[in-house]
């Protein structure tokens, strides 16, 4: 439906073709107005009917084998995350261990999706992995606020990069969007993904993080989906997991809305991270039931959808030991990190 | 296969209660037989298995329970009114503890998904009866008069859409304004009211004030007609409402009609377009499209028409049809082989006319009655798809230019008891509702139902209004 959005701004309005250039978006951001102008002219979004719809996909029933995949799947998509000011080397190698073998009495329990530490952690947690496939991911961009310069923010990502992260996760300027200033957050995020770039020519792949509960009204949250995606966003996320509101159902499917809708327009497909607030086994069922009925078995991967928690990755082992061995066995037999 | 397939999850058959392999009727406050012999048969629209046997309803029968209504009446109408309202609120809070029972037979006996029985008729058939029960003490502020009396013996014919919430809808006003009634619930789906028999005997009701009979359309006839009562309150086809008015023509009885629907969803093009789409589906595929008010014609305004049928065709996509009691379902069986023929009937004319027909692959069940949910796109005005009621998962989609051309093709229908608009544009939306001629207006929503907003048509939809302060006059000597 963004198409004919796309389209209006369009130099070009070849559909087909799988850049930005191509489908007419490269243009959007070449001036505040025009930008401010595509944002604007998105879809609006009716409140009441997208939180009743969110709420209906909560309803679903997930059991038994369907269960079974749910958990695994929701346990090989975390970013396994620390986020304190009283982080040391040894809390962070020992969420390294449990991110690599989350059950150790039972081996057949995939591993996390990444580790996620500020970028003076970023050194602890490669050790720690040693070769394991499982990603670092580090906050930058004077996360969790982001109220910082831009010379700041970029050598906070250039420091996490040379340290080996192989994702970044930065946050927006909240205050820049919420006064309307859409042009300096895009190049920001243009900025911060040319940091991303390493010496021998790969990148670290760049997750955009919008503190969904400061940007406040869904309206907001999908321009800020749409603006980062134009920016070249590898991932987009909801909140930091600092303020009061973070993830919900609603504002997560605003992003999956945000994103398959892009992928139509533009053919390029962008990751979605709901983090802060999935503290059970039943809200990750209820992401993945969105991520099921709104973006379908391309999105059902952990490198394309992620969830960011760390409370939650115990409860997932508690339901797993609970389907296999048909009773709970408590928090005492799963390791607290 | 998808990724990620959802294992059955059904809703357990035995919370449904035992079902009698034959019922009588309720009258006088026992479960009596019928004076006739001839027993119809109630079926699971599912599986086409026979679920009970229940009486035809004779005249004799008919006789019985206007007498019983009529003996209640005196003492019923003479409590006060917060001693009425005590038995409505048991009644309702009855409703709520055998909830899942009642969702569970419900979607037995009728073929709707358990997801809309748990979270839609069950929920709001307690609060119909909370609402109300509220009123019971409190006549006299209704803007009635200082003293409003009551009509005396209500005949209630009610529909199989919605067995038990048409229940709710008909009883719970005609009580709490100190009626007492004669009700008939449809002949495909007779087992809730049945069972709510048992709750105004729980409840401690007292006897004659509810009494019920089943049979089909003759035993209908023979309760509309009866010459000793004082009301008639119908929900059914605007054929049948045609005929009840007929009898009724030249008497003192009172008579509210909810009668049929061809709605219209009307789409701007600055819509928000996820939630219309989202209400484009509840509208017209909610209850497998078996309601009065559902959103039958979308209007789309032509510049977003390929933008909506691309999100609403990938919509219909996910919806899953099948089990009525796996909690997973969002589309259940049609109710019985007439209406499916009906469906079928409409859905041949509509191709032939040249409308473009469009369904999502979905695998349907061997045995039962089924039909996949449906959109057809180049439907014109003039196509019997666009003009009748197909009281089915149907949905014809017209394109309009302008918000004039809107409501102009919106009120050219003979019916006039809903409509919807999707517009971010508020102004649009009041300028629409003043001149949209049906009697629920819903805007960026559609399907709404509360006990506190009254309901009811214009045109060939009924007279009449039920809910709210409203739905009282109805049952009022005013």
């Amino acid at each position: 439906m963004t198409k004919r959005y796309a389209c209006r701004y369009a130099a070009l309005v070849s559909m087909s073709s799988s850049s930005l250039s191509a489908s007419g978006l490269a243009e959007v951001a070449s001036s505040e107005a025009s930008l401010r102008r595509f944002l604007h002219g998105l879809p609006g979004i009716d409140a009441v009917g997208l939180q009743a719809r969110a709420a209906g996909l909560g309803t679903r029933s997930i059991k038994t084998t369907a269960k079974a995949y749910a958990i695994d799947l929701a346990i090989s998509m975390i970013d396994l995350t620390t986020l304190e000011g009283a982080d040391t080397p040894g809390k962070v190698r020992s969420l390294c261990q449990k991110a690599k073998n989350p059950d150790p009495g039972n081996p057949d329990v995939p591993h996390t999706a990444a580790v996620c530490v500020y970028p003076d952690m970023v050194p602890f947690a490669k050790e720690a992995l040693g070769g394991a496939p499982i990603n670092v991911a580090a906050v930058a961009t004077a996360f969790p606020s982001g109220r910082a310069g831009l010379p700041v923010k970029l050598a906070d990502t250039a420091e996490a990069v040379a340290a080996g992260a192989d994702e970044v996760d930065m946050v927006i300027d909240r205050g820049a969007f919420l006064s309307g200033r859409y042009l300096e957050i895009y190049e920001l995020i243009a900025e911060i993904k040319k940091a991303c770039e390493r010496p021998d020519g790969t990148a670290a792949h760049l997750k955009v993080i919008f503190e969904t509960g400061e940007l406040v009204t869904y309206d907001n949250i999908r321009r800020a989906s749409w603006l980062a995606m134009l920016a070249g966003a590898d991932f987009i996320k909801t909140s930091t997991g600092k303020v009061a509101v973070n993830a919900t159902p609603a504002n997560t499917l605003v992003l999956m809305e945000a994103v398959r809708d892009f992928r139509n327009a533009t053919g390029v497909q962008v990751g979605v991270k709901p983090a802060g607030g999935i503290r059970t086994t039943k809200d990750a069922m209820k992401y993945l039931v969105m991520v099921n009925e709104i973006l379908g078995d391309d999105w059902l991967s952990p490198d394309w959808f992620r969830f960011g928690a760390s409370s939650l990755l115990n409860d997932l082992l508690m339901q797993r030991q609970k389907l296999a061995s048909g009773r709970y066995s408590g928090p005492d037999y799963v390791t607290v990190d | 296969m998808a990724l990620f397939d959802y294992a059955p999850a059904p809703e357990s058959r035995a919370a449904a209660g035992d079902i009698a392999s034959t019922y009588g009727h309720f009258i006088d406050g026992e479960f009596v037989e019928s004076t006739g012999s001839e027993a119809l048969k109630t079926i699971d629209p599912s599986t086409e298995e026979v679920l009970a046997e229940f009486a035809q309803g004779t005249e004799a029968d008919v006789d019985r329970a206007v007498a019983a209504a009529r003996k209640a009446f005196t003492s019923w109408s003479a409590l006060p009114g917060a001693e009425r309202g005590k038995y409505l609120f048991r009644i309702a809070r009855i409703i709520q503890e055998r909830s899942r029972e009642l969702a569970v037979l419900e979607s037995i006996d009728n073929g709707k998904p358990i997801k809309e029985t748990r979270d839609v008729d069950l929920p709001l058939v307690a609060a119909h009866f909370f609402y109300y029960a509220g009123w019971a003490d409190k006549l006299e502020f209704a803007g009635y008069g200082s003293n409003p009396r009551p009509v005396g013996v209500a005949a209630q014919v009610i529909p199989w859409n919605f067995p038990l919430l048409m229940l709710a809808w008909k009883i719970a006003p005609a009580l709490a304004t100190g009626n007492t009634v004669v009700l008939k619930p449809a002949e495909t789906t007779p087992l809730t009211a049945l069972r709510f028999a048992e709750i105004c005997r729980q409840a401690g009701l007292p006897k004659g004030v509810v009494n019920i009979i089943t049979g089909d359309g003759r035993t209908g006839a023979a309760l509309t007609a009866h010459p000793e009562i004082d009301k008639v309150a119908f929900t059914g086809s605007t054929e049948v409402g045609r005929a009840i008015a007929r009898t009724l023509a030249g008497t003192t009885k009172r008579l509210s009609l909810e009668l049929g629907g061809k709605a219209a969803n009307i789409v701007f093009d600055d819509a928000p377009i996820d939630q219309a789409v989202e209400g484009i589906v509840d509208g017209i595929f909610f209850n497998q499209g078996h309601v009065c008010c559902a959103g039958s014609r979308l209007l789309v305004q032509e510049s977003v028409h390929d933008d909506v049928m691309d999100a609403l065709k990938r919509r219909m996509s996910t919806l899953r049809v099948g089990d009525p009691l796996d909690k997973n379902t969002d589309i259940g069986a049609i109710n019985s082989a007439a209406q499916l023929a009906r469906i079928q009937e409409l859905t041949a004319a509509g191709e032939a006319e040249g409308a473009e027909r469009w369904s999502p692959a979905c695998e349907l069940p061997s045995a039962g009655y089924w039909f996949a949910p449906t959109v057809f796109s180049n439907v014109s005005a003039t196509h019997r798809i666009a003009r009748e009621e197909i009281f089915g998962p149907v949905l014809s989609v017209l394109t309009f230019r302008t918000p004039e051309e809107a409501v102009a093709k919106a009120n050219n229908t003979p019916y006039g008891l809903s409509a919807g608009i999707w517009t971010e544009k508020g102004s649009r939306i009041l300028w629409m509702a003043s001149k949209l001629r049906a009697g629920v207006v819903w805007s960026n929503t559609f399907n709404k139902f509360d006990p506190t907003s009254p309901f009811g048509g214009y045109k060939e939809s009924g007279y009449g209004r039920e809910g709210g302060r409203h739905g009282l006059e109805a049952y009022l000597d005013v």
